[in-house]
């Protein structure tokens, strides 16, 4: 296979891995849909005063004798982002062959990784738990992320500058690829939680809100991740710095990545201690969550196109 | 300020006192408190905004001063509140000391706490088991005390801490959680010392050096040198070295053209004065290190030899100048000086590896390789001001005081005649030149270490439970034991019922059911 070939079919199984995604955007809308309505009829509130529409939709439902409606169209989604993954894991390696070195040496090949990340985390945490409901989201975001990516960003493979060739491109880039898809998934189940608590506090649970989990439980998924990745972007900056060491003579030397990567991780620092205090919890700790997903987004996209930065070598 | 919600910090909603040691002492409890801690951590990410917006000094000393001129307005006046200069800022070390500060005024007693916490053997059981959140009730054939020996003796033998009592046994474990939270906060104390200590007694400095000629490590010999405040510029390490050959490779391909691909320099050193030499490589990512010191490669650009004959005849240049690049393509600028010729010559010059001249750039370069190189010179006779007092650049003409004789292009190889008789410049041959950053940071050790341990401890203080198991047993009057076990989470996010599960079938003598 040559190597122009090799570069068609890394772009063809990105292609690929939107069209399946798309599929997966729809599937988990239908599940989430159908749950939504079920619930509204179940819900005390609504079964006195609801409209006789509700009901007349949870007909067919009940005579399906379907225990939890959206079940079939949520698996489904759940397989189709499985193949989306799976298909964006193969465009990665594809990419990688052709440029002969770790495919995460430019921006487009950057935000692959990154949905790939995404995805990652969101299929993991799925094996654990039923999340079907943070489908809706999750597959957003990563259809935009690889639609800027095929669109805006996409650059021909080419080898690195040699300040960017070191062993520890994989290791750094890598955990900030992890942490990236951390940062997303949790910035996710937060702004859910969000939603979901204030029509909690407002008794009024009914809906399309109803078919998420309970606010407590949404705060405790997205502590659970983001503890998981703080430690992980502590390890990216400092293996950052290892490697700064290296290449430009100082550890640290406040390069506008530098000083974003240093505010995300202060901001998500404030996100743990603010988790243990007594009325920072839930709310402001979601916001928090949300505010510390905005500095990473900053810190990617804001550094490497508007900032003068070490950091913006790699190509757009 | 430590993430558990083992101790919930006191929020004083009191106004302060009046008296002076009672508003201290309000003061203190204030900033200790998690609430302020919080506030200083976001005042910190906020206060690190300006200096990733605004140019700043210690990288950009020339776009801060472009900055300043292109805002006549604002520039004087960011510039007086720190802002060009933002991590050096008094406000920005007034936000990290306070936060530090309350981290030590968190840290210290609750090391105290855990220490003593970690002597003490854990509490009695609770008489009313069934109100914990994990617990299991079951009736056993053994006598209450071989229960509570079973219970004791499993949970030991998983490292629990044990203590029993009249009718229970009380077990706790993940005391490194606090062990971890309190290390990871002393280790950003030592981290930030260890970053202070550096730049007290670290130096860098930079030196550009062309092809065949030397450096050797004295404080005349650098470009610029800066050190903290105890660096001893006595103390430099007195090793030298030749460049002797600098590689570099650019891309070729329509993707990334031009972009870098290989820096190479190798160079001949002498680690010690008399030391026999040896032949070393110096690549990005590939720094040398001697003696304490790094070398690092990180810059280069062109040095087109000039000849500069002056109107008497005499050779009064003939070598390499160094020619600064001013875009990716390498067009460069630079200046020879020529004090001693009659009379005294000065030329700046425009250098293109790669030329071409067009309409709306003027001459440039097309690419970084010098593939069809050229100098655009103009030639100056007349006071070169090198004798007025006020330092001057080696990169800067000030033309004030000359008349300019001529301007022309010249190719490898080509002469020109300055006009009126003045000499005649050759464009001999092409070096190129490297710049080196030579480094010594004795800080960056320490920093890692105590990097690496409060990576450790925070993932102690995130991953490991604090957690408590209780075993009571009750006699029901016919022979048989009714048994209790129940667990309760210290910490956030444990999940108590594997532990309770495992200590029940250790009683009941059944495999663990995980």
């Amino acid at each position: 296979m040559t190597s122009a070939s090799l570069a068609e079919w890394s772009n063809l199984a990105v292609y690929s891995t939107m069209l399946v995604l798309v599929g997966a955007l729809v599937a988990f809308a239908v599940s989430f849909a159908a749950r939504g309505r079920r619930v509204m009829v179940s819900t005390p509130v609504y079964a006195g005063s609801g409209g006789p529409e509700f009901v007349d939709h949870s007909r067919p439902l009940a005579e399906h004798g379907d225990e939890q409606p959206g079940r079939r169209a949520g698996n489904i989604a759940m397989s189709l982002t499985w193949l989306a993954t799976g298909l964006l894991l193969l465009g990665l390696v594809l990419r990688g062959l052709w440029a002969g070195r770790v495919p995460w040496g430019n921006m487009y090949e950057f935000s692959l990784a990154w949905t790939f990340g995404i995805l990652a985390v969101f299929l993991a945490v799925s094996l654990r738990r039923d999340i079907r409901w943070l489908g809706l989201p999750v597959i957003i975001v990563s259809i935009l992320s690889l639609g800027l990516a095929v669109t805006v960003l996409y650059t021909e493979a080419a080898q690195l500058v040699p300040a960017l060739r070191s062993w520890w491109l994989i290791i750094h880039v890598a955990s900030a690829i992890i942490c990236g898809g951390a940062f997303t998934v949790a910035a996710a189940i937060s702004a859910l939680y969000l939603w979901r608590d204030r029509a909690e506090r407002r008794g009024d649970v009914t809906g399309i809100v109803a078919s998420l989990p309970d606010a407590a439980r949404l705060d405790t998924l997205a502590y659970r991740i983001l503890a998981f990745a703080f430690p992980l972007w502590t390890f990216a900056v400092i293996s950052g710095a290892i490697w700064a060491e290296y290449a430009w003579g100082r550890y640290w030397g406040w390069d506008p990545k530098e000083t974003w990567a240093f505010i995300t991780w202060v901001i998500y620092a404030g996100y743990l201690h603010a988790r243990s205090t007594a009325g920072w919890r839930g709310r402001r700790a979601a916001y928090i969550s949300l505010l510390g997903f905005v500095s990473f987004l900053i810190n990617y996209f804001g550094v490497n196109i508007f900032v003068n930065s070490l950091h913006s070598y790699a190509g757009l | 300020m430590t993430a558990t919600t083992d101790l919930p910090p006191a929020e004083p909603a009191a106004p302060p006192p009046l008296d002076a040691v009672g508003f201290l002492r309000w003061c203190w409890r204030q900033l200790t408190s998690m609430r302020v801690a919080l506030i200083l951590l976001f005042l910190l990410a906020i206060a690190a905004i300006p200096g990733s917006v605004l140019p700043q000094r210690g990288t950009d000393p020339i776009r801060v001063n472009e900055w300043i001129q292109g805002n006549p307005t604002w520039g004087p006046v960011l510039d007086r509140l720190g802002f060009f200069d933002v991590y050096a800022a008094p406000w920005f070390a007034a936000v990290y000391l306070l936060l530090f500060v309350s981290v030590i005024g968190c840290v210290l007693p609750r090391t105290r706490l855990h220490w003593r916490a970690l002597r003490s053997a854990p509490p009695a059981a609770p008489s009313r088991l069934d109100r914990m959140p994990e617990h299991r009730s079951f009736v056993s054939d053994l006598p209450a005390t071989d229960v509570l020996d079973a219970a004791a003796a499993d949970l030991s033998r998983r490292r629990w801490r044990v203590a029993r009592g009249d009718g229970w046994v009380s077990a706790e474990k993940g005391y490194w959680r606090e062990t971890g939270n309190l290390l990871f906060h002393t280790a950003l104390i030592a981290l930030l010392i260890a970053v202070g200590y550096g730049a007290l007694f670290g130096w860098r400095g930079n030196v550009i050096v062309r092809e065949g000629s030397g450096f050797s490590d004295t404080l005349t010999q650098y470009d610029a040198w800066g050190g903290g405040r105890l660096a001893d510029p006595a103390e430099l390490p007195p090793f030298a070295f030749v460049l002797d050959d600098f590689r570099v490779e650019f891309e070729r391909r329509e993707a990334q053209r031009g972009a870098p691909r290989l820096f190479e320099a190798d160079l001949t050193l002498w680690p010690t004065p008399g030391s026999p030499s040896e032949a070393v490589t110096v690549r990005v990512n590939e720094p040398l290190s001697i003696d304490g010191a790094k070398v690092f490669l990180v810059g280069h650009g062109y040095a087109p030899e000039l000849r500069l004959t002056d109107a008497l005849g005499r050779v009064v240049h003939d070598e390499g100048v160094v020619f600064l690049p001013q875009d990716g393509n390498l067009t460069s600028t630079g200046v020879l000086k020529a004090p001693d010729a009659t009379p005294s010559i000065g030329i700046e010059g425009l250098f293109l590896p790669t030329s071409a001249v067009d309409d709306v750039r003027g001459p440039h370069s097309t690419f970084p390789e010098a593939d069809d190189p050229a100098v655009f010179l103009s030639a100056w006779a007349g006071d070169l001001g090198l004798d007025s007092g006020v330092p001057q650049s080696v990169y800067r003409l000030d033309t004030e005081g000359m008349t300019q004789l001529g301007i022309e292009a010249l190719r490898l190889g080509e002469t020109w005649a300055l006009p009126g008789g003045n000499g005649t410049v050759e464009f001999v041959g092409l070096t190129r030149w490297a710049s080196f950053q030579i480094a010594h940071d004795p800080g960056k050790e320490p920093a890692l270490v105590a990097a690496i341990v409060a990576l450790a401890g925070l993932m102690m203080s995130l991953f490991i439970q604090r957690r408590r198991i209780w075993v009571r047993v009750r006699d029901d009057g016919q022979g048989a034991t009714v048994v209790t076990v129940a667990g309760l989470a210290r910490s956030d996010e444990a999940d108590l019922a594997p532990d309770v599960d495992v200590v029940t079938s250790a009683i009941t003598g059944r495999s663990p059911r995980t």
